[in-house]
C-alpha cells in the first residue's frame, strides 16, 4: 500500500509547457476572483443623513469626528481607519451605537429616534436588502 | 424453467465502457465517505477515470463513462433526482462541454493536467450556476466563488497529475485490455 502511494507522488515531468501556462492562468484567475469578490465591498465614503436629507458625505481616508444635530440632540459620528461608527447618540436604546464599527460598503447604522444615519458606500453599490 | 430473458447485444466496447464507469463509480462511493467542509468541495477522484478515458478513447467514451457514473452514483448513494444529483449532472455536463473543446488543443503542449483544470473549473461553474438559478438565488453565494475556484484549481491539478501518471505508465491499460480479451473475446 505504501509503495503504491509513493508511486503516485507528483511527477512533474508529466506537466507539459502548455499545462504550466494553464496552471498559471488558472491560479491568476483564482487570485483575481478572490481579490474582486472579497475586496470589492471596500468602502471609501460615509454618507451621513439627518432627518432623511444628506447632511454630509465624507471620505473614510481621514480620521475625524462629526457632530450631527437631530430632534433629540447631537449624534456623534467617528471615522477611524477606513471605518465609521456612531460614537454617541441621545437615543434611548442606543441600538446604532451598539452596532459598532461599519467596514463594508452598504453597511448602515440608523438612529431612528434622532433621525440620523451613517451609511458606507464604495465604488460599487451593492444591494441593501433582498427578498424573494 | 423457461424464463424469458431480454438479451441486449453488447460489444466489447460496451463492456469496456461499463468497466471504466464501474471504476469511476467505485471512486465516487469511496469519495462519499470523505467528510467535506463545504458542500460541493470534493476531490472528484472519479474524474481521473474520465480523463484517462478521454485521452485513450476520445470524447464520446469519456462522456459515456462520466454520465453513467453520475447516474449510477446517484442510484447507489440514494441521491437520484435529488438536488445533489442534479448538481453532479450539471457539473458533469459543463465539464464535458469544455472537454469537447479542450481535447482539440495540440497534444504536444497540453496534457491531462490542462484538461483536468479546465474540467474542474467548468464543473464548479456548472454547479454554481445551478445553485444560483435553482437552489439559492442569493448574491451572498458570490462570496464562496473564490473558495470553490481554489478547490477546483487544487483538485483539478492533482487529478490531472494522477491521470497523467497512469496514462504515462500504461500499466492500467495493458492489464485491462489483457483481461478484456480473456473474458470477452471480440
Amino acid at each position: 500500500m505504501t509503495s503504491r502511494l509513493v508511486g503516485l507522488k507528483p511527477n512533474l515531468q508529466h506537466i507539459k509547457s502548455g499545462d504550466w501556462t494553464v496552471l498559471l492562468l488558472a491560479t491568476l484567475f483564482t487570485v483575481w476572483l478572490a481579490a474582486t469578490v472579497w475586496q470589492g465591498g471596500a468602502a471609501d465614503k460615509a454618507v451621513i443623513r439627518s432627518g432623511g436629507k444628506i447632511f454630509s458625505v465624507v471620505p473614510l481616508s481621514r480620521d475625524q469626528i462629526i457632530d450631527v444635530p437631530g430632534p433629540l440632540g447631537i449624534s456623534r459620528i467617528a471615522i477611524h481607519k477606513l471605518q465609521a461608527r456612531i460614537a454617541a447618540d441621545p437615543s434611548p436604546r442606543q441600538y446604532c451605537v451598539r452596532q459598532g464599527w461599519l467596514k463594508q460598503a452598504g453597511e448602515i447604522a440608523v438612529c431612528l429616534p434622532n433621525q440620523v444615519s451613517v451609511e458606507l458606500s464604495g465604488g460599487r453599490k451593492r444591494y441593501d436588502s433582498l427578498n424573494y | 424453467m423457461t424464463a424469458s430473458t431480454i438479451k441486449l447485444e453488447t460489444t466489447a466496447t460496451d463492456h469496456h465502457l461499463a468497466r471504466m464507469a464501474a471504476l469511476a463509480l467505485g471512486l465516487t462511493v469511496l469519495e462519499a465517505a470523505i467528510p467535506s467542509p463545504l458542500p460541493g468541495v470534493k476531490p472528484g477522484l472519479a474524474n481521473i477515470v474520465t480523463l484517462i478515458v478521454l485521452t485513450r478513447y476520445g470524447w464520446r467514451a469519456a462522456a459515456w463513462v462520466s454520465l453513467l457514473r453520475v447516474l449510477a452514483g446517484g442510484l447507489l448513494l440514494g441521491s437520484f433526482l435529488t438536488p445533489g444529483f442534479f448538481l453532479s449532472l450539471s457539473g458533469a455536463l459543463c465539464s464535458l462541454a469544455v472537454l469537447a473543446a479542450s481535447q482539440h488543443l495540440p497534444q504536444r503542449w497540453f496534457g491531462p493536467v490542462t484538461h483536468s483544470i479546465f474540467g474542474a473549473f467548468a464543473h464548479i461553474a456548472g454547479q454554481l450556476l445551478l445553485v444560483y438559478f435553482w437552489l439559492i438565488p442569493h448574491a451572498g453565494l458570490l462570496y464562496l466563488v473564490p473558495v470553490f475556484a481554489a478547490a477546483a484549481l487544487l483538485f483539478g491539478t492533482v487529478n490531472g497529475l494522477i491521470a497523467a501518471h497512469f496514462i504515462a505508465s500504461k500499466k492500467l491499460f495493458i492489464h485491462e485490455n489483457h483481461e478484456r480479451h480473456e473474458k470477452f473475446p471480440a
